[in-house]
């Protein structure tokens, strides 16, 4: 054999960059508009009252969350998987036809879901169950998205050269095996055309579980899809990331080790705090609580392995707008796992439940966390993709601190929010009377709505400016002859 | 110490699948066996109610409202009893909720007539002022879909013997839900149902197409709404 480098094939990872930054959009684009229809109610009706069914805040609430979920996050999935992979396992997609082929209906899959997930959800036709609204027939498709994902996880490390797997793809592995595991389980459903021997809607069915009961399997699903949607595939990407666009090994071999299996056995047990004072058994709910609280030190053992990378050479973090968004990323991941706990204990979620305070939790995950460290994937892998240098470091700089600023707004008005309303909620005058009706517990909410409405749009504002970014990478600089060099993870 | 296993990438995946499923088995399984027990009172939805349910589902009412009242002195104020895990032995899906923009409905037939939610249907604000939900005036329009929701009812009865057609105990003697012989019969009995609702309405196009056997949308969510106690 000759001996020279792997030319790894990006083909597929190329197409997934491209969902990323297109479904990215759209969530971002209805938050926004979501946010500022709560802030200011006609914005609902704004096209008229014959398209009100279809821009009200009922139809774009959940298509908000899945475009997130779904589109932008699980697109940086599986465009960050067809790039790591071959990078750490060495070798390259171009070396087999059939997982070329996989990888390609992979994608051609997925967006034909996304299509079918989107005109279902604007149709209203929903299971109800957050994070998985879809009815049977979509379900399937998603199985079999994720067998094809499945497939190219495992048909790549079984024609790989690096015998070792890196620890990125310890979280890919198990990416794939708790999605699957949560989905299948909490998608139960049985279709009624059928049982009924063909009466009403063909695509309509009934979950498997009753009341408390789904609730459970839900929340087991909802908790623990932000774990291996949100958590586990994102620290996949920083233990890849993050060493090799900083030129710096992993802190600790051992604290990754531990963070890893520490996260996959405690991870789960903490879905139970969703159900607190709920009908769940006091036991569980006990439970739920106590794991989330342990679910720090995981947590927190991977984010500070990935700062102490960074020991020794923090002028990077000043020199160089992607360090600063990977760094940014992994204290807001800190942030978060601190917050979390914090609203899991029995006391404080009595008042932070069902409030603000819940929603801004998600968000300074998602969009410090989550959405920062994509970005900066990406950033890190266009040049290296398309074989050209980024387009403008100091658009990204701006990006950094425009965002940056849009997601503080937000966590703080949505603090603020949460617990002003959950307060007023609980509060009784003198005589042991309610002191607030309901509406007076949501008009006191509008400036802090309209603040966050604000902090979205900054940090949409922020993402144009990314995708304008990528954009002119891709067609505007000349092509680079020879690929990036960093010292990196597991050598090359 | 763990390097031999990252050589061996289908025992590593087995590996964490155990770890990760553990939870599942520990914390789920155990609640299956008793939680489903329905409590005194609680019957299943008749064919309007149902129908009604899903409209309720296809607008998400859920993103803003829940349906679980928390042990509390303020929340058991404000929207009255508790909730109790047998009370939900035929939601399928449960609709919980995760967030109260607007107020808790586990029991809002005590305290909300027909006529309040028509108005709050048509515009929140004439009966709420300041709220901020958005007009639902498409629920005047559309036909609700009871084909679907008898589909429904044929479905939890044959799999999940949900109790149509038989007495149910409640404290002061029992209620039987009938469910339809078929479709035709399904119909026709939800149409009474929907009579008495739109007996109690305003809006005259409403009234208009009850007479002429057509349900709109609006008169099942209320009747599912008015079933919630």
């Amino acid at each position: 054999m000759e001996n020279r480098p792997l030319e790894y094939d990006y083909t597929v990872a190329k197409m997934f960059m491209l969902t990323t930054v297109l479904l990215g959009f759209v969530g971002m684009l209805i938050g926004v508009i979501l946010a500022f229809e709560l802030a200011f109610p006609s914005i609902n009706t704004i096209l008229g009252s014959g398209l009100a069914e279809y821009t009200n805040f009922s139809r774009l609430r959940p298509l908000h969350t899945d475009a997130v979920i779904f589109g932008f996050t699980l697109s940086g999935i599986f465009a960050t998987w067809y790039y790591v992979g071959q990078r750490v396992l060495k070798v390259s997609m171009g070396e087999s036809k059939f997982l070329m082929a996989i990888g390609k209906l992979h994608f051609v899959l997925y967006l034909l879901v996304v299509v079918a997930v989107v005109v279902s959800l604007f149709a209203g036709v929903t299971t109800s169950k957050e994070y998985a609204e879809f009815e049977w027939p979509i379900d399937i498709a998603v199985v079999v998205v994720w067998v094809l994902f499945g497939m190219s996880i495992f048909g790549l490390i079984g024609i790989r050269r690096e015998k070792s797997l890196y620890i990125s793809i310890w979280y890919y592995i198990a990416t794939f095996l708790g999605i699957a595991m949560l989905y299948l389980f909490n998608n139960m459903e049985v279709p009624t055309y059928f049982v009924s021997n063909g009466i009403g809607a063909w695509y309509h069915s009934v979950s498997m579980y009753a009341g408390t009961n789904d609730a459970l399997v839900q929340w087991w699903y909802g908790h623990n899809a932000v774990a291996f949607g949100f958590t586990v595939p994102i620290v996949a990407m920083i233990y890849y990331f993050l060493p090799k666009e900083s030129g710096q090994a992993v802190y600790s071999y051992k604290l990754s080790l531990l963070s890893f299996w520490g996260l996959m056995f405690v991870y789960l047990w903490a879905g139970g705090h969703h159900l607190l004072y709920s009908t769940v058994p006091d036991w569980m709910q006990t439970m739920g609580s106590i794991f989330s609280v342990i679910l720090i030190l995981p947590s927190w053992g991977s984010a500070i392995n990935m700062l102490l990378t960074m020991k020794g050479e923090w002028q990077q973090v000043a020199a160089s707008p992607l360090i600063k968004f990977m760094v940014l990323g992994s204290t807001f991941y800190m942030f978060s796992t601190l917050e979390g706990p914090i609203q899991a204990i029995k006391s404080v979620n009595a008042i932070a439940h069902f409030t603000d305070w819940i929603v801004g939790h998600v968000h300074d995950g998602v969009l410090g966390w989550v959405g920062f460290m994509i970005m900066a994937a990406l950033y890190h892998m266009a040049p290296r993709v398309f074989k050209r240098e980024i387009y403008s470091k100091k658009l990204m700089a701006a990006q950094f601190w425009i965002q940056t600023l849009g997601v503080v707004l937000y966590f703080t008005s949505m603090w603020i929010a949460g617990i002003t309303q959950g307060m007023m909620w609980r509060a009784h005058d003198q005589f042991g009377n309610l002191a607030y009706s309901f509406i007076d517990t949501v008009t006191v909410l509008h400036p802090y709505y309209t603040i966050r409405g604000v902090g979205g749009l900054l940090y949409l504002v922020g993402f144009v400016m990314f995708a304008y970014n990528i954009y002119k990478t891709m067609s505007a600089r000349p092509v680079e002859e020879t690929e990036l060099k960093n010292a990196s993870p597991m050598g090359a | 110490m763990f390097h031999w296993l990252e050589k061996h990438p289908f025992l590593f995946a087995v590996g964490v699948f155990v770890v990760i499923a553990f939870a599942g088995l520990i914390e789920i399984v155990p609640n299956f066996a008793q939680a489903s027990r329905p409590v005194v009172g609680t019957a299943p939805y008749s064919t309007l109610e149902l129908a009604g349910r899903h409209v309720y589902i296809k607008n998400s009412c859920n993103a803003c409202h829940s349906q679980l009242i928390r042990p509390f002195k303020a929340e058991t104020d404000r929207y009255g009893h508790y909730s109790l895990s047998g009370e939900y032995a035929y939601d399928r899906p449960f609709l919980w909720g995760s967030k109260r923009t607007g107020p808790d409905l586990m029991r809002v037939g005590n305290y909300r007539t027909t006529d309040w939610h028509e108005h709050h249907m048509k515009n929140p604000e004439e009966v709420v002022p300041k709220s901020i939900m958005p007009a639902y005036p498409w629920m005047f329009e559309n036909k609700a879909d009871i084909d679907t929701a008898y589909a429904e009812q044929l479905t939890v009865s044959k799999v999940f013997s949900v109790p149509y057609n038989k007495a149910v105990p409640t404290k002061d003697g029992s209620v039987t839900v009938k469910m339809g012989k078929d479709l035709a019969d399904a119909k026709a009995m939800a149409l009474e149902e929907a009579k008495v609702i739109a007996a109690d309405m305003k809006d005259p196009k409403v009234k208009a197409a009850v007479a002429a056997g057509e349900i709109p949308e609006i008169v099942a969510l209320i009747a599912y709404l008015n079933s919630l106690k």
